[in-house]
């Protein structure tokens, strides 16, 4: 499966590792990745703010950008066309570390967009677009992901775009338990952080006591785990300003901490070894 | 009408600030009713029960002139008076004028948040009428002279102790009394108040045009006795609370009940057609029904706001928000609050009273989900901001800032220099070039932008 992976605006500068991580996760599970370069923001802090005119055209942008992406699936014009490497034509999917963006892309380019332009149609981009963790599960078919995170204790940030516009409810859980590790119940689990893009800098106290109110329910853990940076800034940050002192990690490299062999990736050190283990814990048909 | 809104931004600081106690109250409070509404709408096939009310409101809002004439026929046909107020001075002049007219000294009230949105008990009181609001919780807030919090549980964010105190205090209950001893306490004055009262005044959950029925939902059997026992029934009712049949009616009540607190059905449903037909029977002399619009035909012509009249007042959007929580009602500034009271307000009281509200959310969509006639929120909220921005109601730095951003993000090359540049500069230095962050930073730690963007990593090549 050939994926075009869109990065984020969030992920490319505040999570390059996780984005790096998953690039390395999709490879593993045997996807041959491309990453269109001219790809920038998708739009959703203007689109969020009201400002639609904005919003409009990076949509427009982003939908020339990753145009060459809505081939049928399986499609051999779509996955067998000569591509440049970066190049975004002849892939079967775009795929986002980020619950959010992707539902910008999903679910909001298509109202945005309504009435048409000479771009793309949103919806046709929309059909082959996933998050991460739904594309893992459900256009994949992968819940098993070895056991590299056994013995981790981990609660699931849920993203609330993931949650109720994706209704990816299970999947973030799935794949980490599918990789070995213990997912504690939260009782805030399902709750907002507060982070909300604008909404945090304007509301700032409203949104801090609502990452507090997730912080102070948490469960005794290793990590807190999100599909979503923008919720993992803001929770980490109101995290190391109160000194609660837990690990956030985005999902990707949580679960690629757990395909390469936990602690080896968690070091960082010796990247043989872990694509190494990567290597043995990958499916065999896969390799 | 005057109205806090616009300090809704220092207001909640406040709030969260000053009085850990209602945050602590309302989140409380509010977890417990979400969670009985989960509970309520997983007895039934809640999203099919959900599609047909919000067709059966949709469609009678849609022909509401049609449905208003037939309630008046109807009202009239049962012995009731119906009044029509175009706003909120009209409505309180009607009702200021029937107690002229009936001659009365003493009023019993229901909970209402139509009354609260007329300002009515200022009104009443300065003309020398006792007021007496007979709803636990409104009952509290008159003794507090505090405004209700909340749709449902006006004195949600009050802690039991709180209770405990007032009514120790003011009603010589014996300290530390639970709910019931305190429900008893406030009997014991609100039992005379209500033999006394010449004029009961409530709100109404639905208006059935077919039958012209006026139906309230309760708990505590106060309505029931307002709308009875005194000489004379006014009920202050939205031009929006009209359903067109009786078979409506049994619908709504359950969904609204389930919504509201997971209950199959209210308590008490008190179904009022008209007054007395007979000296003998039961039941109130006359019969007034003062119908409000007081901004609603504007939010109904409005291509979007139109679908906040379809709203029950159950509050399970409030009690579904992550937002609400941290600082109950009294933030926001005006009667409506919460999730509904930021969609609208902006339409009952134009868009520039009503600012910022339509930005006191992050969009999380937890209330579109709770609410049962599927009003949807996070779309609205954002139709608001659109007008907002096209009208100039917000700030010109953030204006700027999403200039910015697109224009950066619609140029490649420029795009990928403002990222390394930003990587090299760390969390401080991109913080300094982005003014909006000031704030936010106050709370919390500065991200740390990644050392290399992706996109770099990407061209050394990702092992
Ligand atoms: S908007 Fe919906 S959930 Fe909120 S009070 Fe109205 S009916 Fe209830």
């Amino acid at each position: 499966m050939r994926v075009a992976l869109f990065v984020t605006c969030l992920a490319d500068h505040y999570f390059a590792e996780a984005a790096a991580d998953t690039v390395r996760l999709l490879r593993h599970l045997g996807c041959e990745v491309a990453f269109p370069a001219d790809q920038t923001c998708c739009g959703q802090p203007a689109y969020n703010a009201g400002r639609l005119g904005e919003a409009r055209r990076m949509a427009e942008h982003t939908l020339g950008v990753f145009a060459g992406a809505v081939g049928e699936p399986g499609d051999p014009a779509a996955s067998d066309a000569p591509a440049a490497p970066d190049g975004p034509a002849a892939t079967d999917a775009v795929v986002l570390p980020s619950g959010s963006c992707a539902t910008m892309v999903k679910k909001f380019y298509p109202r945005l967009l309504a009435g048409g332009r000479d771009t793309a149609p949103p919806t046709a981009l929309a059909d082959r677009t996933f998050d991460l963790a739904e594309f893992i599960v459900h256009r994949l078919g992968v819940t098993e992901l070895g056991s590299g995170l056994a013995g981790r204790r981990v609660a699931v940030h849920q993203g609330c775009h993931a949650l109720r516009e994706l209704r990816l409810e299970t999947e973030p859980a799935v794949l980490l338990e599918g990789a070995g590790a213990e997912v504690v119940p939260w009782e805030a689990q399902e709750e907002c952080c507060g982070f909300g893009g604008l909404f945090s800098v304007k509301m700032t106290a409203v949104s801090a006591a609502m990452a507090d109110r997730k912080l102070d329910t948490l469960p005794e853990v290793d990590w807190v785990v999100s599909g979503d940076g923008g919720c993992v800034l803001h929770l980490d940050g109101r995290n190391r300003a109160r000194g609660t002192g837990v690990e956030f990690v985005h999902l990707a490299t949580a679960l690629w901490r757990g395909v390469a062999g936990d602690a080896r990736a968690a070091e960082g050190s010796d990247v043989a070894a872990v694509r190494d283990a990567a290597e043995a814990a990958r499916p065999l048909e896969a390799r | 009408m005057h109205t806090r809104i616009r300090d809704y931004p220092s207001r909640s600081s406040e709030i969260i600030r000053d009085d850990p106690g209602v945050r602590d109250a309302v989140t409380g409070a509010t977890i417990a009713f979400d969670q009985k509404r989960l509970q309520g709408y997983a007895e039934v096939d809640a999203d099919a029960w959900r599609r047909w009310a919000e067709g059966v409101k949709s469609h009678t809002l849609t022909h509401l002139d049609r449905y208003l004439a037939e309630a008046e026929t109807q009202l009239e046909a049962n012995g009731a008076e119906v009044h029509w107020a175009a706003d909120a001075a009209e409505a309180r002049e009607i009702v200021m004028s029937l107690a002229a007219r009936h001659s009365v000294k003493s009023v019993v009230k229901g909970k209402s948040m139509v009354a609260e949105e007329i300002d009515l008990n200022p009104a009443l009181e300065a003309a020398g009428i006792e007021v007496y609001e007979t709803d636990l919780g409104e009952y509290i807030l008159q003794l507090l002279e505090e405004e209700p919090s909340h749709i449902l549980g006006p004195a949600i964010h009050k802690s039991l102790q709180q209770v405990q105190e007032l009514f120790a205090d003011r009603l010589g209950s014996e300290p530390g009394g639970d709910p019931d001893t305190l429900a008893r306490a406030a009997r014991r004055v609100l039992r005379d108040a209500f033999i006394q009262a010449d004029m009961g005044i409530t709100g109404g959950n639905f208006l059935v045009a077919e039958t012209g029925t006026v139906a309230l939902i309760e708990n505590e059997g106060n309505i029931r006795l307002t709308t009875s026992l005194p000489r004379v029934h006014v009920a202050v009712v939205g031009i929006e609370k009209l359903l067109p049949r009786m078979a409506d009616l049994s619908g709504f009540l359950q969904l609204t009940a389930r919504a509201a607190t997971g209950q199959p059905i209210g308590c008490f449903v008190s179904l009022v057609q008209g007054p007395a037909s007979h000296p003998d029977d039961d039941g109130p002399e006359a019969v007034h029904v003062v119908l409000v619009d007081n901004g609603r035909t504007d939010v109904l012509a409005h291509e979007h706001a139109w679908e906040a009249l379809r709203c029950l007042r159950c509050g399970a959007c409030l009690n579904a928000c992550p937002v609400y929580r941290q600082t109950g009602g009294h933030a926001y500034g005006y009667v409506y609050s919460g999730p509904i009271g930021s969609v609208l307000d902006p339409g009952l009281l134009g868009l520039h009273e009503a600012m910022p509200l339509p930005f006191a959310s992050s969009l999380c969509g937890a209330c579109e989900d709770a609410c049962p006639v599927r009003i949807p929120i996070p779309e609205m909220l954002l139709e608001w901001r659109r007008e907002a921005q096209e009208e100039g109601l917000t700030p010109w730095k953030e204006r700027a800032a999403l200039k910015g951003l697109a224009s950066v993000a619609t140029r490649p090359g420029l795009y990928r220099l403002a990222g390394r540049i930003g990587s090299r500069l760390g969390a401080t230095g991109v913080a300094r070039g982005l003014p909006m962050l000031g704030e936010w930073a106050a709370d919390r730690a500065l991200p740390q932008p990644s050392r290399r963007t992706f996109r770099e990593l990407w061209r050394k090549g990702i092992e």
